[in-house]
């Protein structure tokens, strides 16, 4: 789950994370009064939608007068922004950050993730402030410096002085930017977070280390205990569809092409989307149903993918395992009779029961086409999308 | 033989009254020598008193001073589970294999820092289990779809294990052991510890590896095959439509930072020279023309 970039430095200050002092804003008019309390001579107007890049989309800017601020919320607030993470239709602004300006002197990164081959939470650091990270891990790898951090001791001032000394921390602000780390660390853990991004952490002209920006993303499996961090979604923010599905207990995520896949297990739902594209088509989404597909859920998965005007045709990828392909069927058939399906619909199953599951289909009358097996589905459903 | 278990284990169910657990352990109990496997359920509420006839204990400790059990599976709700390996962990059982799902990552990590230097081998979690055809079933994968046989399966996925196995007993070929070593990005064995043991079963002739996006384990287990790997190795990796920084369904199952995606893993294991398709329905056709 991701949050704001001002939730995300609420949160961190909670921890002793140093920020710039700001204010979100829903309005222009409180973006003016946010700028008026703030005080000072500079203030910057930043966008909060859940994707990088707003700097370079225009999402970001520096004003230098209280009029300015009153300029620059008008026009970003409202505003579609377009940025690499966000494709080409862009995210609505609908709240806005307004922050004290920073005197720059350096710009640096401090990241933190779990890192799967050493199974321990990695402290990321690197000069190359405000770059994309993937960015310099492609180009200058070298320039990141990288963390493991035991967990019964925690991230340790030598392990944090040694990072800050690497990524060109100035030998005064040492002792701050020692604090700042172990505070991100001491957050990210408390918060169950899968990612923390500090980009830019910045060296102020008078020698303090502030979180310039912060990027949080926490691990869905852990929000049963942390209320408090679900309060925080945006449901703006997520894919209306997917927030959908995630009611009915559906994995559910919109791709790009046009054709629907309702599928058991995540692996196989993978592939079925893979084999689609193998035979020169493109999967409308990826659908897990899980272990469980009641008929309630084969329903509402039907629905969901039906709701998206793009999909031209449906596949059904069913192993049916401890649950029976008959009972499987029993599911597609009703869901199909229910949202009057007008889109061919491929359906292979395989597994127990699977020529009970294939007569149902038969006899329910239903232009249902089925498939021997996943390349032959796929195969059928391509074709037929393209009316052949 | 096989790998990691057959008809002579012994093992305790922790978990076994709750719902999945208690169905389970129902299935496992009545595939092949179940019967005689499934000795001991674990319940720290309930000790005393037993499952349709199997004993329940308070801790994996007692169950194995008490049935000798050394084998454990665990279908405790993900608040507690890792906890509950914990407790398996400090009994010093050879074996845990941890099917719960949505455990959160920092239990995990915890977890995993505890079990450094100690014996036991954790597989999962999020996993499907792992079975030795007609000897022995610890899991949720469905029995009956396997036959004993010579060739193994390694994967992260659950049902796309099923469809590996499906298209081998089409073309009549029998599995030595099935290991689903589940899709969370913090867990037990990884692809290359289950090769490493294929590798020495001289009751498995060759193995299907099935992968998906995300972290570098198939690319860690490429490069041992290239180097110590006596067996063919047929491969499969899901996931080359999958979107950058999505989670597809399994914790693990996301490219993050431009790295784990399936495209990068089918060219490294391509290097390494293990059989690759890009077609999931022909996994089983691949392995059978390299053996």
């Amino acid at each position: 789950m991701n949050i704001h970039e001002y939730q995300g430095k609420e949160l961190l200050r909670r921890y002793g994370v140093a920020t710039p002092r700001g204010v979100p804003c829903f309005s222009v008019a409180e973006a003016d009064a946010a700028a008026r309390e703030l005080g000072g001579k500079v203030w910057v107007v930043k966008a909060q939608i859940h994707a990088g890049g707003r700097g370079k989309g225009g999402g970001v800017k520096v004003a230098k007068s209280l009029e300015q601020v009153h300029e620059f919320a008008s026009q970003i607030l409202g505003m579609t922004l377009v940025t690499h993470q966000t494709g080409p239709e862009g995210r609505l602004v609908r709240r806005l950050l307004i922050e004290e300006g920073a005197d720059i002197a350096k710009e640096l990164y401090v990241g933190m993730v779990v890192d799967r081959s050493t199974q321990r939470v990695t402290l990321m650091a690197s000069s190359e402030g405000g770059m994309e990270i993937e960015e310099v891990a492609a180009h200058s790898p070298e320039k990141i410096f990288k963390v493991a951090v035991d967990p019964s001791l925690g991230l340790t001032d030598s392990q944090a002085d040694d990072a800050a000394r690497k990524i060109g921390v100035p030998e005064a602000s040492i002792p701050q930017a020692r604090s700042f780390m172990s505070a991100l660390y001491r957050a990210f853990v408390d918060c169950d977070a899968a990612l923390a991004e500090i980009n830019p952490l910045i060296i102020t002209g008078s020698g303090e280390v502030l979180a310039l920006d912060a990027k949080i993303n926490f691990d869905s499996n852990a929000l049963f205990r942390h209320p408090e961090i679900v309060a925080l979604r945006d449901l703006d923010e997520e894919d209306p569809a997917e927030v959908e599905a995630s009611k009915f207990d559906l994995s559910y995520i919109s791709l790009g092409g046009n054709i629907g896949c309702l599928v058991n297990g995540a692996g196989l739902a993978m592939a079925t989307m893979d084999t689609i594209k193998l035979f020169g088509a493109e999967p409308a989404n990826f659908l897990d149903v899980g272990g469980g597909a009641t008929t309630q859920k084969v329903t509402e998965a039907f629905k969901l993918m039906l709701k998206n005007p793009a999909v031209k045709g449906i596949l059904v990828n069913i192993f049916g395992g401890i649950m029976r392909c008959d009972t499987i069927a029993e599911g597609v058939i009703a869901a199909a009779k229910q949202v009057n399906l007008n889109v061919p619909l491929v359906v292979r199953m395989k597994g127990t029961n699977e020529e009970l599951g294939r007569a149902a289909l038969k006899a329910s009358g239903l232009p249902i086409i089925s498939a021997d097996n996943m390349a032959d589905a796929a195969q059928k459903i391509v074709a037929a999308v393209a009316g052949k | 033989m096989s790998i990691l278990i057959d008809r002579n284990t012994r093992v305790m169910t922790q978990g076994i009254t709750g719902k999945t657990g208690a169905f389970h352990t129902r299935l496992c109990r009545d595939y092949a020598n179940g019967g005689a496997c499934f000795v001991a359920g674990v319940n720290p509420h309930k000790a005393g008193e037993n499952f349709e006839g199997i004993p329940i204990y308070a801790t994996p400790a007692e169950a194995k001073a008490q049935t000798g059990a050394t084998v454990s599976v665990i279908y405790v709700p993900p608040p507690f589970a890792a906890a509950a390996i914990n407790d398996a962990v400090d009994a010093d059982l050879d074996l845990v294999i941890c099917i719960t799902e949505g455990i959160p990552v920092r239990d995990m990590i915890a977890t995993r820092h505890r079990m450094r230097g100690k014996k036991t081998l954790l597989i999962g979690p999020n996993c499907p289990g792992v079975i030795t055809p007609d000897q022995i079933k610890i899991g949720i994968m469905p029995g009956h779809i396997h036959k004993q046989g010579r060739i193994g399966v390694v994967s992260r996925s659950g049902t796309l294990t099923y469809e590996a196995v499906g298209q081998l007993m089409e073309l009549g070929l029998g599995q030595s052991t099935c290991v689903g070593i589940g899709g969370d990005p913090v867990n037990g064995l990884k692809h290359v510890d289950v090769m490493r043991l294929f590798n020495e079963d001289p009751q498995t002739d060759a193995v299907i590896m099935v992968g998906e996006i995300g972290g570098d384990d198939e690319e860690t287990c490429a490069r041992w095959i290239k180097a110590y790997m006596k067996k063919p190795v047929v491969g499969f990796i899901a996931g080359v439509t999958a979107p950058p920084g999505k989670r597809m369904g399994h914790a693990g199952a996301i490219i993050s930072g431009g790295k784990g995606t399936a495209t990068e893993k089918l060219e490294v294991m391509e290097e390494c020279g293990i059989k690759v398709t890009r077609n999931p329905a022909e996994m089983a056709k691949l392995l059978k023309s390299v053996l």
